[in-house]
């Protein structure tokens, strides 16, 4: 019973790191309606924008955080300047590839920048608290409790404010938003400092968990498309929930097949979904 | 001075065009109804002048300048606000939302002209915080019609505002469009119901095949015995 209480709490953890990748990854497949697969490498760019931060300039993690959210937000906003917004007219299909194009790009970057060794943000063994037989690591509090702030400030943006509307309204019909006088443009601009601010979030919070990696969040790409889609893709609340349940599945899977399966867990439960509901948790778009 | 001119528009979608020379005008406060049959380009012909197909040839001129080929959000800052036939709302946002859509570029208060369109649509009120994406047709067609008023704008386009929608509906819908002309509004529309339209029309164009066929008054043209013939089934 412990173990499944154990196992609940690290899936929390981990579906809280997942959530922040795959509300991106809904956000951006809503209003420019293709599927971002740079996204898992903008989570390493952002945990290493953090490295320069602690380790670099000896700032403390929550300062280093900042910076980091702030450049990788940048990186996101440049990115689309530079080349998605010119492939703005084409095929889906052409911005997906020019995005397995930037993946590649930005990992070799920071292979390039930082080397293909592990690295991690402080040294020495963090001691868990033991509570009633259950462990937790004082990051945890961290992570869990950040993704929960982030994205209440996600839901204040998108439910009160005009530019949240926006882009609430430019996800449900962007013909209609600009005969309506929306700035598309802006939206768009916001979508991607959001998504950034996002994905590096995920990408710290994933090495404060584990350790910091070039294909850090490569390999998490399958899961945080996977909660995307589970939950409804271009449904940010959805992605969430997705995000939690493959999450918690991942790691219960483990009480009965080896942990190397985890990554088919996420598949799995989005094959399932797609079979029984192609719109998937939250009535999102068909792919 | 006329509010809305169109001058021997060419033009349609990618290489083909739809529109062989249309020409319209209206001025400041009238009823315009674009009727013909079947593609005809009358829904083309409005969005020519929106901006939402692109004009080849000919000039499109707006209180007395020239908008030809301008973008749709730049003319609706001018004062001209569009209806499209077809998801015309934005059904996950609460009526209200979309209403605050419509009034995206306001930086003043507009609770005012938010009342205004609930005295206008008083089922909208109730149904202010329900997704427009769970309301009936003809409360959509509301919302649709709120959310275009909502810039106060000189110049309304509707296209086929009452298309699918039940008699009771286009009834409403009609007597509504009358009312927001009363305050000044200008209505240009494209509408299949072509006997109701021109029946409440300042003036009426007839399309065939991309071009002006007949122009007059609504009562002239419902008079017409060739017009009668060819639209309003004799």
């Amino acid at each position: 019973m412990i173990d499944i209480v154990q196992l609940l709490i690290y899936g929390i953890v981990l579906g809280s790191i997942i959530a922040l990748g795959a509300i991106g990854v809904s956000l951006i497949f809503g209003i420019l309606r293709f599927a971002h697969f740079a996204h898992g490498d903008l989570m390493t760019l952002g945990a290493y924008f953090a490295l320069v931060g602690v380790a670099g300039m000896n700032l403390p993690m929550f300062f280093a955080f900042l910076l980091a959210i702030a450049a990788t937000a940048a990186v996101s906003i440049g990115i689309d300047r530079v080349l998605y917004r010119r492939l703005r007219r084409s095929h889906p299909i052409i911005l997906l590839i020019s995005s397995v194009g930037v993946a590649l790009m930005l990992r070799s970057l920071v292979q390039m920048i930082w080397g293909p060794d592990n690295k991690i943000y402080q040294a020495g063994v963090q001691m868990p608290w033991i509570v009633g037989g259950l462990r937790f690591k004082p990051d945890w509090v961290m992570i869990v409790g950040g993704a929960a702030a982030l994205m209440i400030l996600l839901h204040l943006f998108l439910q009160r404010t005009r530019l949240g509307k926006a882009m609430r309204a430019m996800s449900d019909n962007a013909d209609l938003a600009r005969v309506s006088g929306i700035d598309t443009e802006k939206v768009v601009i916001w979508t991607w400092l959001i998504a950034g601010v996002l994905a590096a979030a995920a990408g710290i919070f994933l090495g404060m968990d584990t350790r910091l990696h070039p294909i850090m969040g490569w390999k998490l790409l399958l899961p945080v498309f996977a909660a995307a889609i589970f939950g409804g893709i271009g449904k940010p609340y959805g992605a969430i929930v997705g995000a939690l349940i493959i999450g918690i599945a991942q790691e219960m899977s483990t009480l009965v097949i080896s942990p190397a399966y985890k990554p088919a867990v996420a598949f799995a439960l989005m094959v399932l979904m797609l079979i029984w509901r192609p719109t998937g948790l939250f009535r999102g778009k068909v792919l | 001075m006329s509010l809305l001119l169109a001058e021997d528009v060419y033009g349609g979608y990618g290489g083909t065009d739809i529109l062989h020379g249309v020409s319209m005008e209206m001025d400041a406060g009238e009823i315009v109804v674009i009727v013909g049959p079947n593609g005809a380009g009358k829904s083309t012909a409005m969005k020519s002048v929106f901006g939402l197909v692109h004009v080849r040839e000919g000039r499109v001129r707006f209180q007395d300048e020239d908008i030809t080929n301008e973008a749709p959000d730049r003319i609706v800052a001018r004062g001209m606000c569009y209806v499209p036939q077809e998801h015309n709302v934005f059904p996950s946002l609460t009526v209200h939302e979309n209403l605050e859509m419509g009034a995206f570029i306001r930086t003043d208060d507009y609770t005012a002209q938010i009342d205004r369109v609930y005295d206008l649509f008083p089922p909208l009120k109730e149904k202010r915080r329900q997704p427009a994406g769970t309301l009936s047709g003809g409360q959509r067609q509301m919302v649709a019609i709120g959310r275009a008023l909502m810039l106060d704008p000189k110049l309304l386009l509707l296209d086929e505002p009452t298309a699918g929608l039940s008699p009771k509906f286009i009834d409403l819908i009609f007597q509504r469009i009358r009312e927001i002309n009363d305050q000044g509004v200008g209505i240009l529309m494209v509408e299949q119901n072509a006997k109701q339209a021109l029946g409440m029309a300042d003036r009426g164009y007839v399309l065939v095949l991309g071009r002006n066929r007949h122009e007059d008054t609504g009562r002239n043209l419902l008079d017409d015995p060739e017009v009668a013939e060819m639209f309003l089934g004799g």
